[in-house]
């Protein structure tokens, strides 16, 4: 399988009065044209490992890695300049809630065309006319309604798959997904996941799948990282997930109901201290 | 898909015409009739201010040694033996027609005189608060962007002095070093002597007068005067606006959209002016708005300081010397000027933000 994105060492600091606290410590991963969960609880450092990749942690955090290697190009080489073209274009992300991660006083057309305009010179009018074809491949009927509407007029599902769509509309080859839909309604979380899986899928992109969610992400992906305070204690394949063998993924596991062995007491999960010690799993293919 | 999806979709996309003009014309009317409201809850404050000062209104013009006689006829003339509710139909009837009555100091119309004071007061708040926003608003934005940095902290001072220092210790410096020892500005008053009433006065604001007239002497005159009180006004509305501007930009700073737009490979310069910076003008227009309507109720200290014949000074002189009817002209003019930069604000807060709508 062709390596789009190769992760190693990845540390992310931020220094606070109390010392330096590491969101991120150490972790190495490698993303083909596949999907990729990586799961863990609040606070496990998920989600700053998919910001450190596009390197959106702001000052005064801090990204440490021996290489973040787009297609054999480091991106921790390149200026904010260049950084942008990579943003977007070639590496994009969409967000846990629309209601926020759309601009409230912006058209939805406005934001859309923007996103496009930003990677292609075209006219406003091919702009829009890529937009409504966008809007559609996310299942949106009455596009062109949708396009002059505000974000506060859009349900929670359909803000999500504008977000789709206005991140995929430069073509990137990697989507980074954190918790697409964990401000959505159960009903419409599968058909979210789907129209996104289709389109990652036609275009050949890898994908990254942040969530918290383990049925979801065993469903959905091809390949699971578990994360724990900072680091990759697990990695497996995401159909042998039940089988996984770290006390961790297994306490996680078993702290969930199950529909088809109700039981009386779920498990609480017992943290051993020595987890978070135990060196990084590597998440290489 | 859910119910609510499937209702948003299928809302009709376009309404007709006459349902599209209704909701217009009633919030025209609505608002025209909180302008009324508000009016004249302000005209009966004012109204009772007038009735319960113990300031005898007949006594005042008829002087102390006149006879009963005359001052029976006065009290007759004033409608003063009229029950109340017919004296304030009779004071809405005549501020309807712009009569406030007139000045005991000077025995001229009230309404003349505030169109003379007022345009003073105007031309000096309106350079003053485009002083405060044009340099404190990108302040504030810089501020917010650079937290912590240098212009962070020279900002903050720069707003803790304009909060803390006493504009008659300022403008009393500014007038000392500028005008006094350097000799970059002009002095106290609206113009030099040599230029007062050279210009036909038509809107009664010397600038723009001066520019109608085509005479640049005046002009530059003029502008030599105001500039310095204007700056002093303009720096004390830039400490606040500078602040508040700072606070709006960190909340949306943090905000999700922007790190979308960031997403989106967009420039730091474009997701601060194109994202970040639309969400807070609808705050922003409450705060300048604010601001001005501070200052177009005349700031007292400077326009004595600066010998400024504004409104500020005009009500205060009246007040000193109890010429009521003064007082509560100038009043309510100022509540006027109050209501109608709310409306003004209100409706841009719609053209602004879509959620108002």
């Amino acid at each position: 399988m062709t390596t789009l994105l190769d992760v190693e060492n990845l540390w992310v600091r931020f220094p606070t009065r109390q010392g330096v606290f590491d969101a991120v410590r150490g972790v190495s991963f490698t993303l083909g044209r596949e999907r990729l969960g990586i799961v863990g609880e609040s606070g496990s450092g998920k989600s700053m490992t998919g910001r450190a990749i596009l390197r959106l942690i702001r000052p005064p955090g801090i990204v440490e890695a021996d290489h973040i290697n787009l297609e054999g190009v480091n991106l921790l080489d390149k200026s904010e300049k260049e950084m942008r073209d990579v943003r977007g274009q070639r590496i994009s992300m969409v967000m846990q809630d629309p209601k926020f991660s759309l601009n409230p006083v912006m058209t939805i057309g406005d934001q859309i065309i923007e996103a496009y305009r930003l990677h292609n010179s075209v006219s406003k009018s091919a702009a829009y006319n890529k937009s409504l074809e966008m809007l559609e491949a996310v299942s949106i009927r009455d596009s062109e309604r949708v396009m002059r509407a505000y974000p506060h007029e859009m349900s929670g599902g359909m803000g999500q798959r504008i977000m789709i769509a206005m991140m995929l509309i430069p073509n990137p080859e990697i989507l980074i997904a954190d918790e697409p839909t964990s401000a959505l309604d159960v009903s419409v979380q599968r058909q979210v996941l789907d129209i996104m899986d289709k389109l990652v899928k036609e275009r050949g992109m890898g994908l990254i799948f942040i969530s918290h969610d383990l049925n979801l992400v065993a469903d959905f992906c091809d390949r699971v990282l578990i994360m724990y305070a900072g680091r990759i204690v697990e990695v497996c394949d995401a159909d042998k997930l039940h089988d996984a063998k770290h006390p961790y993924t297994r306490g996680l596991l078993n702290s969930l109901p199950r529909l088809d062995a109700p039981r009386n007491r779920l498990e609480v999960l017992q943290r051993d201290p020595a987890w978070s010690d135990t060196p990084s799993v590597s998440g290489r293919e | 898909m859910t119910m609510s999806d499937d209702n948003n979709e299928r809302r009709p996309s376009r309404a007709p015409l006459s349902a599209t003009m209704w909701p217009v014309a009633r919030t025209t009317i609505r608002t025209l009739g909180s302008i009324a409201v508000t009016l004249l809850g302000l005209l009966f404050v004012t109204f009772i201010i007038g009735r319960v000062m113990p300031i005898d209104p007949v006594l005042a013009i008829v002087g102390e040694r006149a006879s009963q006689a005359t001052y029976d006829a006065v009290y007759q003339q004033l409608g003063l033996d009229k029950p109340l509710i017919v004296q304030f139909l009779y004071y809405i009837w005549d501020v309807l027609h712009l009569d406030f009555g007139t000045s005991l100091l000077n025995a001229r119309p009230v309404s003349e005189d505030i169109a003379r004071v007022f345009p003073a007061t105007l031309e000096l708040a309106t350079l003053g608060i485009i002083f405060g926003v044009v340099l404190g608003v990108p302040l504030g934005v810089l501020a917010a962007v650079r937290k912590g940095s240098w212009i962070d902290q020279v900002a903050r001072v720069l707003a803790l002095v304009g909060y803390s220092m006493p504009i008659f210790w300022l403008g009393l410096m500014g007038l000392l070093i500028f005008y006094g020892i350097l000799g970059w500005v002009g002095g106290p008053g609206r113009v030099g002597i040599f230029y007062v009433d050279v210009v036909p006065s038509v809107t009664g604001l010397i600038l723009v007068d001066s520019i109608i007239d085509g005479n640049w002497d005046v002009f530059r005159d003029a502008f030599s005067h105001i500039i310095l009180p204007a700056s002093l006004l303009g720096y004390y509305s830039l400490a606040y606006i500078s602040r508040m501007t700072r606070s709006f930009m960190l909340e949306q700073l943090s905000a999700e959209y922007v790190t979308t737009a960031r997403v989106k490979g967009m420039s730091e310069w474009d997701v601060i002016w194109k994202h970040a910076f639309k969400n807070i003008r609808v705050q922003l227009i409450t705060v300048i708005a604010l601001s001005y309507a501070g200052l177009l109720e005349g700031s007292v200290l400077t326009e004595i300081i600066f010998s400024w014949p504004g409104i500020g000074s005009y009500i205060t002189t009246a007040l000193l010397s109890a010429d009521m009817n003064a007082v509560l002209g100038g009043t309510v003019v100022v509540g006027l000027i109050f209501i109608l930069l709310n409306i003004f604000s209100d409706l841009l807060y719609k053209v602004f933000d879509p959620r108002a709508k």
